[in-house]
C-alpha cells in the first residue's frame, strides 16, 4: 500500500475569499504580523501499489489531480508518496 | 420539440423546469444521469442543486456522469444545451464553457431576486430579450463568483459570449449590482458558437407571477422560438 497526500491550492492571482476572511481574523486577534493566507485541500490517497519509487505512481497522480481532484483553470496542485 | 433535463443524484431544481417548461406548453422529460440515449431531445437542461453533494468541487463528479458524454456529443452536433446554476457548474467543469466558479465573496450562501442586464440578445436563448434589457431572477448559490483568466475574459467579451451581467434595478453594471464577486459582474455566458448557454440565476423559479416575477419565460420562450424557426 502507498499512502499519498495530494495537495490542491488556489492558483497565484485568483481572489480566495477564504484566505482573506482568515487573514482578517487574525489580524483583528492581533497578529499583525499576518499578510496572507490561502486555504486549499488535502487530499490523502490509499493506493494499491507494491513499488513506491515506481514512477507509474506518479504519473498516476499527476493525471489523476488533473482530470478529477484539482481544477487547472483556477488551481494548482502537488503531492508527497508518503513512505 | 421536446425538452430533456437531466437528473444528477442531488439535483433539485429538476422539477422546477420541468414545470416550468410544461407551463410554456412544450415537450418534456427527465433524463436520468446514468443514460448516454438523448436521441430526439431539441433541448437539454442541467438544471441546479447539489450534484453528488457539491464534494470536491461543484460540478466536478458529475462532469463525469455517462450523461454527459451524450451530452457533449449532442453539444458537438449544434444541439442546445442549458445550464441553470449548478447545471452551470458542470459545463465549466466539464470544458463546455470556459471559466470557473469560486465561493461568493461574502462567504455566504445567497438566495434572493437579482437583476441581469442582457449583454447580448442575438443567441437562442435571448433572441426574444433586447440588448439592454433588465431582467429580474432569483440566484441561489454559494459558488457563483464567476473567475477566468485576462485572456479568457478577453476572448468572452470579444466573441460576444457574455450573455447576462448583474446589474442595479436601472442596469447599470457596478459593484452595488453584484451580489457574489463575479469577474465583469458575469452572470452568464455562451459557448462560442452559442448553442451552449450557462447561467447562475434561476430563469425557471421566475415563470409565473405568482413566483415574484415572470422574466425567466423569456429564456425558454426564446429557446422554444429558436428551435421553430430551426
Amino acid at each position: 500500500m502507498v499512502k499519498v497526500k495530494v495537495y490542491v491550492t488556489l492558483k497565484e492571482g485568483v481572489l480566495d475569499p477564504k484566505g482573506v476572511t482568515i487573514t482578517q481574523s487574525l489580524q483583528a486577534l492581533g497578529y499583525k504580523n499576518v499578510k496572507g493566507a490561502k486555504v486549499g485541500k488535502i487530499i490523502e490517497l490509499d493506493l494499491n501499489s507494491s513499488d513506491k519509487t515506481a514512477k507509474g505512481v506518479e504519473t498516476q497522480i499527476k493525471e489523476m489531480s488533473e482530470r478529477l481532484l484539482a481544477n487547472p483553470v483556477i488551481e494548482d496542485f502537488d503531492f508527497k508518496v508518503e513512505e | 420539440m421536446k425538452f430533456g433535463v437531466v437528473v444528477f443524484p442531488g439535483s433539485n431544481c429538476e422539477q422546477d423546469c420541468y414545470h416550468a417548461i410544461k407551463v410554456l406548453g412544450a415537450d418534456v422529460s427527465y433524463i436520468w444521469h446514468r443514460s448516454e440515449d438523448i436521441d430526439g431531445f431539441d433541448c437539454v437542461i442541467l438544471p441546479g442543486g447539489f450534484s453528488y453533494g457539491d464534494y470536491l468541487r461543484t460540478g466536478a463528479i458529475a462532469r463525469f456522469s455517462p450523461v454527459m458524454r451524450a451530452v457533449k456529443k449532442f453539444a458537438a452536433g449544434g444541439g442546445l444545451v442549458l445550464g441553470i446554476c449548478n447545471g452551470f457548474q458542470v459545463l465549466l467543469e466539464a470544458g463546455l464553457l470556459p471559466g470557473a466558479m469560486l465561493p461568493n465573496t461574502s462567504l455566504k450562501f445567497i438566495c434572493r431576486q437579482v437583476n441581469l442586464r442582457v449583454e447580448n440578445d442575438q443567441t437562442p436563448f435571448t433572441s426574444l430579450t433586447r440588448k439592454g434589457q433588465v431582467l429580474a431572477m432569483p440566484i441561489a448559490h454559494y459558488e457563483g463568483n464567476y473567475f477566468a483568466d485576462e485572456e479568457t475574459l478577453k476572448a468572452l467579451e470579444q466573441n460576444n459570449q457574455v450573455v447576462l451581467k448583474y446589474s442595479t434595478p436601472s442596469g447599470e453594471i457596478t459593484s452595488a449590482g453584484n451580489p457574489n464577486g463575479s469577474l465583469k459582474n458575469i452572470a452568464g455566458i455562451v459557448s462560442k458558437d452559442g448553442n451552449i448557454f450557462g447561467l447562475m440565476p434561476h430563469p425557471e423559479r421566475a415563470v409565473e407571477s405568482i413566483l415574484g416575477s415572470t422574466d425567466g419565460q423569456i429564456i425558454f420562450r426564446s429557446l422554444m422560438e429558436s428551435l421553430v424557426k430551426s
